[in-house]
């Protein structure tokens, strides 16, 4: 009996080995030297999708195409735990030159590949003089998404407050206030809770103020202060004196003031739930980027017509806003990792280059995968089709200014926390709007240092 | 002979899983705390920079005060409404061990999952005077408590109940023919004879407390403005919030280490002394 079990522990630890020896085999490699690629992927939304992409990769040009999705808002732990182990991710993501600060040794330098040739505009990569460091892959963009339906409805009103006669004729801040502040007293006749969706302010949802509806004063405050890039300028902003505070106070308070959710239960509210509330008909608008058409089409029971759903300009104040276009840029920057073999490098950089040029890659990017590509591989007619993206790229073609995504380079997550916070305390009535004003001086100048 | 012919078979596995679960990355993460680093393969030697940070920085230092005050409430509220419970379930009464089911069933939910929970609930108590549980840092403390309370009374009272079962019952006839009261048999006859469960309950409640994650992350996440934020939420917003702060992170969490180690074997030590023999 004692002899069996010894065998049988011994058997059992054998196995063990056995089993972990297996695993550290480098997979990497690749029999035939093609090199593998490893792309951890960042947006959850269309994880499928990449699967589905990868075993087409694998059967047309038989290169292994592994695709990891990092959760909901943990993209930087998954890359910093991934990245350390011996089969390291060979595509990553950067979220522009904050990010590459955090990552540059990671970075290969793509200047000579024909993936950077592509891009349409090569100031859209992040680079410096060394060389060229991250690839935007989509162009997105932000502004108020509203329900044309309700809207017509209110401008039909017989005692409507204003003169105007439709959504598209709002072109600033105080005929926006007018008319909003109108429905908000109209909603039981519009079958609305309020003008606005819930101004989400739950822990890791305040992101569409903080980062992209800050970056609207922080856009303005830059640009005064220099002729290029306002991410440029931002980046190399040692202080900010957030001049525009407020504006942004303006337009928050209508959110916040016009709102389906009281004030002191926004931090129970997730974007989700606004972006439910927008599909199902109980607001009128809601303040998103074009992503997030899938969380609008998705809701069961959604009421909102698709030719329905447009797009105006986040109207601040600002003198001059008129013509005012939507914000639109990217935070999603392909990175090759420096470390892995060099066959893997080049096998994911023909991953990438196979996907935004070849025909059967670009049908999935725009068909599936609903990006707006800025690369010159791209034809006028290969565009994705759902009703964001379409009005993305017709206020691209109008006559307007459209603003850069300066919060690429807030400082860090813990100023955008820091920020949150803040708000957070303001929204619920336990601190005032100075405070808010000093955090983000505050925070900026110590995360800068 | 035969021990030590197989001895190597019988601790090899446990001690290879101990070294590469716990060993390695315990002595891998004090030596982090003296670099600084992105990933941990790509260290480089700082020595106490990062510890002068870890001390410097206001927020460490509020949650370490919260932690405290957390810390002493919940461990003398959860253990005394646990033996409460356990002197009452083993007086025999009716429906005995259905109650001690209900009241160990929370302990089997994970933390997470118990966070959003009181989260809803407590936001759903809260809504009538139009707040949610991040308007004011009191209620954050208090919801932390309760949860707590709830998670591990049920634990604590299974433990107690073991002790108080073991007590001989001469001893305690014995103390009612001396004519002892009720509070005289529980304090000269039953507290020292449990003491053993005492000093193992109090480090439960002591180092589950101090290094309370998933409840915290999931009630309030450190809202309003980190002041219910705990060390170890603390730690971990240093570690991935911050380019260049990794380092930091991990100098705190080996001073955090110290801390709970600390406290927990001066506490040992205190109540063994107090064990009595029976």
């Amino acid at each position: 009996m004692k002899r069996f079990i010894a065998v049988l522990t011994a058997v059992t630890l054998l196995a063990c080995l056995s089993a972990c020896g297996k695993k550290t085999d480098p997979q990497n490699t690749g029999a035939d030297g093609k090199g593998s690629v490893y792309f951890l992927n960042f947006k959850p939304e269309i994880a499928d999708i990449y699967k589905e992409i990868a075993q087409k990769y694998k059967e047309e040009k038989g290169v292994d195409v592994k695709v990891v999705t990092a959760a909901s808002n943990t993209y930087e732990t998954t890359l910093k735990s991934e990245i350390a182990k011996a089969n390291a991710p060979t595509i990553f993501q950067i979220n522009g030159p904050v990010g590459y600060e955090a990552w540059k040794n990671y970075c290969l330098d793509l200047k000579d590949t024909k993936l950077y040739s592509y891009l349409t505009d090569k100031d859209l990569a992040v680079k410096n003089e060394d060389g060229v460091f991250g690839i935007p892959y989509v162009v997105e963009g932000y502004g108020i998404i509203y329900n044309n339906a309700i809207m017509e409805k209110y401008f039909a009103l017989p005692d409507k407050a204003v003169n105007i006669s439709k959504a598209e004729e709002i072109n600033n801040f105080a005929t926006l206030k007018q008319v909003v502040e109108d429905m908000t007293k109209h909603k039981s006749q519009l079958g609305i809770d309020g003008v606005f969706a819930a101004t989400s302010m739950g822990t890791g949802e305040q992101w569409r103020w903080t980062t992209h509806l800050a970056s609207v004063p922080m856009y303005y405050e830059m640009k005064e202060q220099s002729d290029s890039s306002t991410i440029v300028t931002a980046l190399n902003a040692k202080t900010v004196d957030f001049t525009y505070a407020d504006k942004f106070k303006n337009i928050f308070d209508l959110y916040t003031n016009n709102s389906t959710t009281d004030k002191g239960l926004l931090s129970g509210k997730s974007v989700e739930n606004s972006m439910a509330e927008f599909a199902l008909g109980k607001a009128a608008m809601v303040q998103n980027g074009n992503w997030a058409w899938e969380q609008i089409a998705e809701v069961n029971g959604n009421k909102v017509k698709s030719e329905d759903v447009k797009y105006m300009p986040i109207y601040t104040g600002i003198d001059g806003e008129e013509k005012q276009g939507l914000c639109i840029g990217t935070e999603n920057y392909l990175s090759i990792n420096k470390n892995a073999s060099e066959a893997d490098q080049k096998a994911s950089i023909a991953f990438l280059e196979w996907l935004f040029s070849s025909e059967t890659g670009k049908k999935y990017v725009t068909e599936r995968l609903d990006f707006i590509a800025p690369f010159n591989t791209f034809g006028e007619d290969e565009r994705p089709d759902d009703p964001l993206a379409r009005e993305i790229l017709s206020w691209m073609e109008r006559d307007a200014d459209t603003l850069e995504w300066t919060f690429n380079s807030f400082p860090s997550q813990q100023f955008k926390d820091d920020f949150s916070n803040a708000m957070l305390e303001y929204v619920q009535g336990t601190k005032d709007w100075a405070h808010v004003k000093k955090t983000v001086t505050d925070s900026w100048k110590s995360e800068r240092s | 002979m035969a021990l030590k012919k197989y001895f190597p078979v019988f601790v090899l596995p446990t001690l290879i899983a101990f070294l590469i679960a716990f060993g390695v990355p315990f002595i891998l993460g004090i030596f982090l705390s003296f670099t600084e680093f992105t990933t941990v393969v790509d260290a480089k030697w700082v020595a106490f920079e990062n510890y002068i940070k870890a001390f410097s920085n206001a927020d460490f230092l509020n949650a370490l005060w919260f932690t405290v005050k957390f810390t002493v409430v919940s461990v003398i509220t959860i253990n005394i409404i646990a033996f409460a419970l356990a002197s009452l379930l083993t007086k025999g009464l009716k429906a005995t061990n259905l109650f001690r089911t209900v009241f160990f069933m929370p302990n089997l939910i994970g933390g997470i999952v118990l966070g959003y929970i009181w989260q809803l609930i407590i936001n759903g108590v809260l809504q009538t005077i139009g707040v949610t549980i991040t308007y004011d840092a009191k209620y954050g403390f208090w919801g932390l408590v309760v949860l707590m309370n709830w998670q591990l009374i049920g634990y604590m009272m299974i433990i107690y109940i073991a002790g108080i079962q073991n007590i001989p019952t001469d001893l305690q006839d014995a103390s009612k023919v001396d004519g002892a009261n009720r509070w005289q048999t529980l304090k000269n006859v039953t507290i020292p004879l449990v003491m053993p469960s005492i000093t193992i309950c109090l480090f439960l409640t002591i180092t589950n407390s101090f290094k309370l994650f998933d409840q915290n992350l999931a009630l309030t996440a450190g809202a309003p403005s980190k002041q219910t934020a705990m060390l170890a939420l603390d730690i971990y917003n240093t570690f991935y919030g911050r380019i260049g702060w990794e380092g930091v992170g991990q100098a705190k969490a080996v001073i955090f280490f110290i801390i709970v180690a600390l406290i927990s074997f001066i506490q040992l030590g205190i109540t063994h002394k107090r064990e009595v023999e029976q």
